[in-house]
């Protein structure tokens, strides 16, 4: 009953979306008024309807209704009810449901909430909202229909794959549909915005709050991803550029630009063509990076359950948006007029070259990414990029990238000088030569890119700062703080990137108990290995006895783990986080007899990197609520005016 | 307590349907005495491809055959190789698909020239946003 | 004109992607890893034996003739489907070397005589050394070695008894 009922209101969400996409079209031609108006309540009722369908799936997966064959491949009885409830979107029809529903309730929020902007712009956008949930619409109807029966129902389901049971798995999928739903609303008001010519500052203004919540959902996303594997997959390692991991990493970079992009457009009313074209990349980006995860046609360790089938379908809907969305951005945006200008040296000059950096960095991923794909499609040969290009040519370029972050918000606008630069700049200039000097007296052996790294993060830390000297902080506005906030963030995560990438210590032994061996500063002695058990899993527990110099002693109990159903190894790390780092120790396979292969690894000051990243989210949310604060601000002077 | 310890041992340990009943390699998981010479394997480690796996390096890997590469990898740094000559041999065996940092050669030259162009690109865009000073 | 080129110059980078990704698509997935050494002589190798009573394997076959040469191990459960197809090689007269890897005497024992023998020889190669230098990268493998071993062809995976007859054309063309 459920079940059809949460498929029925599926298929009447997909029809309302139809109908706001008919007004949109209709609407906008002169003489049509009166349909605007009901493209509103249209809107809200999908985001309704959509929200019962989503619902009506978490009940499933919460009772472990069998006779549901979404249910049946995914879940499990004895699975604990956080995992039954985020099972719900652990496979690709439970997650493309939450993101049509997410996509439907953004698009009510616009319906309910926006009122700058004139209502034809408004009514296109709706429309474009609409003919993009009208694409997984049909795509979860037609082709992956996540309420179809199972029958006869079976006594038990398969349950949900070990490496995604896990609190990760809760966060990192929403937070990201998030991100990219917002990215899409913003994708809408571009294309609105083209098709009725109104693209200026109140566009921009009407769009930055979604850019900016999109921004913060996928920073979160891509940190909380990282930290995940880093401690689920048992080997320490944050970023591999992975296809999956750019996949995620290809949205942010263009939602970044974008989110600067906009506010010269908000403020100054420059960057048009800039601004309405980045909209369409991160769309396109985000797009891309579903399809890619999806397809199947690149091999990565983060797999999905992938279908070719689903890919085709996938790469149907990318043709008709990012071609319809770039054929439209070819015809109209000639005839955006361009906004004022300014000169190279100014803060609009600097919003440009991070523009332009953070393009390159995205063209970088993206092509690198694919280019295995091409070669192979062309000449039959395979061919593997890894981290060493994407490190050695996107890394230069990000360091100077965040250098120029922390002169940007130094500079004027319109028209600034250089020395006025060097002024500003001095403090930051100082700490930076006194890291150099550090370094090169205690650690010249270290690579390359982790001593930039090293260098430029704590000067930028400190450059990310001034924009607060010699103002009253009590006075100072919230956005400014955001800024600030996420700036510092960006430097602080670049050198625990820096950090870790330099200073890590490896240590691998086959221990038996009693034995003990040295990682970093930490003495590590193995005292046994225990069996044992959890709610669907079995696996071996290694005791080990930590102890740094003749600090107290802690200890760590990392796994090696076997779950049941399905039957899949996996290891568990344990993780000790100090002030300076983290003692990170997983458990290996028995040898000889009585010993045992533990891994063990000091890494210094790598929690630095989700906590930039964690400052950064919390930059924009920040900067977020300091906007809306002021714009409610204005409306109240200008109510009582 | 023994004999469930036994059994835990066995469905922890049993192989999976890849792996043989042999213990690991000499040196899939033990380090070289010489600090500076397992630098230099573990670097190479990190950007040879595990055959194996789903888009893994040999340094990440639990797949058995990865333990093996590793082995291989540390035994000839021991015995006096370089690490360009070990990643040469395992490029004749496998093509250049094995080593994640594959050579400057006619296939991937594009990969080298998209960043300066990239760049120059993006100048060649901006330079009209820009109003000229007035000095 | 300039500024159209501009324009519609992301359209068409756009549509080259969509060209790569339905090739990708829907182009055979093919997720072997072929040797890189087919055509090339076999690096040099002599294996002990891997069973008492049968001699190991080398790089060169002792009599200067082609040989199927079968990587296998008997913990490797395809393995054990293409048995029939190794006897049906053999007895269409091509003679069949094999190579245990990573495996022990008593288990090789116990799989040979469950699923069959149809090695004249077999060689131990128990750290895998011989089947990376080959450029191998799983179990099982065939490799068509000539008389002065030039590897001549490679067959991943499981024979199937469809992949027979082509097999049998590598090794009479390797004569």
């Amino acid at each position: 009953m459920i079940a059809e009922a949460g498929l029925a209101a599926l298929w009447l969400a997909a029809a309302l979306s139809l109908l706001q996409l008919f007004l949109g079209a209709a609407g906008v031609k002169p003489g049509n008024e009166a349909l605007l108006r009901v493209a509103r309540p249209v809107a809200v009722a999908q985001g309704a309807l959509a929200s019962i369908a989503f619902l009506a799936l978490i009940w499933l997966f919460l009772r472990t209704d069998l006779s549901v064959e979404l249910v049946a491949a995914n879940s499990h009885s004895a699975k604990p009810w956080l995992y039954k409830f985020a099972g719900a979107w652990g496979n690709h029809e439970g997650s493309m449901l939450l993101w049509v529903t997410v996509l439907a309730v953004a698009g009510a929020a616009v319906a309910l909430f926006e009122r700058r902007l004139p209502e034809r712009t408004l009514t296109a956008t709706l429309a474009a909202q609409a003919a993009i949930g009208l694409g997984f619409y049909a795509f979860l109807l037609f082709a992956s229909n996540p309420f179809t029966r199972l029958f006869p129902v079976p006594i038990d389901g398969n349950g949900l794959n070990p490496l995604l049971q896990d609190p990760g798995l809760a966060f990192h999928p929403p937070t990201l549909y998030f991100g990219y739903v917002g990215i899409s609303v913003a994708f809408s008001f571009a294309v609105g915005a083209l098709i009725t010519r109104d693209v200026g500052p109140a566009f921009a203004r009407a769009m930055r709050p979604w850019v900016t919540g999109a921004w913060i959902f996928l920073t979160l996303g891509i940190t909380a991803g990282s930290y995940w594997a880093y401690y689920e997959l048992g080997w320490g390692g944050w970023w591999f550029w992975d296809p999956v991991e750019n996949a995620s990493l290809m949205p942010w970079l263009a939602a970044t630009a974008l989110l600067h992009s906009v506010t010269v457009l908000a403020t100054r009313d420059g960057l048009r063509a800039w601004t309405i074209m980045l909209a369409v990349v991160a769309f396109s980006m985000s797009m891309i990076g579903t399809f890619l995860v999806r397809s199947g046609i690149l091999t990565s360790v983060h797999a999905f359950a992938v279908d070719p089938q689903r890919g085709t379908f996938i790469l149907v809907l990318l043709l008709f948006y990012i071609g319809g969305a770039l054929a439209l951005f070819g015809l109209r945006v000639g005839t955006v007029k361009e906004g004022s200008q300014f000169e190279f040296f100014s803060r609009e000059g600097s919003l440009v070259a991070n523009n332009l950096l953070l393009s390159a960095i995205l063209g970088i991923v993206f092509f690198y990414t694919i280019y295995p794909l091409g070669v192979e499609a062309a000449t039959g040969e395979k061919l593997s990029i890894g981290p060493p290009y994407f490190n050695g040519f996107a890394g230069p370029i990000a360091l100077v990238l965040v250098t120029m972050m922390g002169m940007g918000p130094l500079l004027k606008w319109r028209r600034d000088q250089f020395r006025n630069l060097v002024n500003r700049y001095a403090i930051p200039i100082v700490v930076s030569a006194l890291a150099l000097l550090l370094l090169m007296l205690f650690a010249p052996t270290i690579g390359v890119l982790p001593m930039f790294g090293l260098i430029i993060a704590p000067g930028v830390a400190a450059a990310s700062l001034a924009p607060l000297w010699g103002r009253n902080l009590g006075r100072t506005p919230l956005f400014t703080w955001g800024m600030v906030t996420a700036h510092f963030g960006i430097a602080v995560s670049l050198a625990g990137m820096a950090s870790e990438s330099a200073f890590t210590k490896e240590t691998l032994v086959a221990l038996a108990p009693g034995q003990s061996a040295q990682v970093g500063p930490y003495s590590v002695r193995l005292d046994g290995v225990d069996p044992v058990a959890g709610p669907n899993w079995t696996a071996l527990e290694a005791r080990l006895v930590a102890r740094r110099g003749d600090g107290v002693a802690v200890t760590l109990r990392p796994q090696s783990r076997m779950f049941s159903t399905p039957p899949t190894p996996t290891s568990e790390a344990a993780i000790r986080t100090v002030l300076d780092g983290q003692l990170y120790l997983a458990l290996g396979e028995e040898v000889d007899g009585n010993r045992w292969q533990v891994r063990m690894w000091w890494k210094p000051f790598v929690t630095l990197i989700w906590l930039g990243g964690g400052l950064v989210a919390l930059g924009g949310l920040l900067s977020l609520v300091g906007r809306w604060r002021r714009q409610r601000r204005a409306r109240h002077q200008e109510a009582l005016a | 307590m023994r004999g469930l310890l036994a059994a835990l041992l066995l469905v922890v340990a049993a192989p999976a349907f890849a792996d043989s009943l042999l213990p690991p390699a000499e040196y899939a998981n033990r380090q070289l005495p010489d600090p500076r010479q397992e630098a230099q394997a573990k670097a190479l480690m990190e950007e040879i491809r595990c055959l194996v796996c789903q888009g893994q390096a040999i340094s990440d890997s639990d797949a058995e055959m990865a333990g093996d590469m590793r082995s291989l990898i540390r035994t000839r740094i021991l015995a006096g190789e370089s690490p360009e000559q070990i990643r040469a041999w395992l490029v004749s065996r496998y093509g250049n698909w094995v080593t994640y940092d594959p050579p400057l050669d006619p296939v991937t030259w594009p990969l080298w020239v998209l960043p300066g162009l990239l760049i120059l690109v993006g100048v060649w865009l901006a330079r009209k946003r820009f109003r000229r000073s007035k000095r | 004109m300039r500024r159209r080129l501009v324009l519609w110059t992301p359209l068409f980078l756009f549509a080259l992607f969509v060209v790569v990704v339905a090739y990708g698509l829907y182009a055979p997935p093919d997720r072997t890893v072929p040797s890189a050494l087919i055509g090339q002589p076999a690096p040099v190798f002599d294996l002990p034996p891997a069973v008492q009573g049968r001699p190991g394997v080398a790089s060169i076959s002792g009599d200067g003739q082609p040989r199927l040469v079968n990587i296998f191990a008997s913990w490797c459960l395809p393995c054990r489907i293409e048995a029939p197809q190794l006897e049906e090689l053999r007895r269409r007269g091509v003679p069949i070397d094999g190579i245990a890897v990573r495996d022990r005497p008593e288990d090789l024992a116990a799989f040979l005589a469950t699923y069959g023998d149809p090695f004249r020889a077999i060689g131990a190669d128990t750290d895998r050394r011989v089947q990376l230098a080959l450029g191998s990268a799983g179990v099982p493998e065939s490799f068509i070695i000539d008389g002065r071993g030039v590897i001549r062809h490679q067959h991943i995976g499981v024979i199937n008894p469809a992949d027979v007859p082509a097999i049998v054309a590598a090794y009479e063309a390797a004569r």
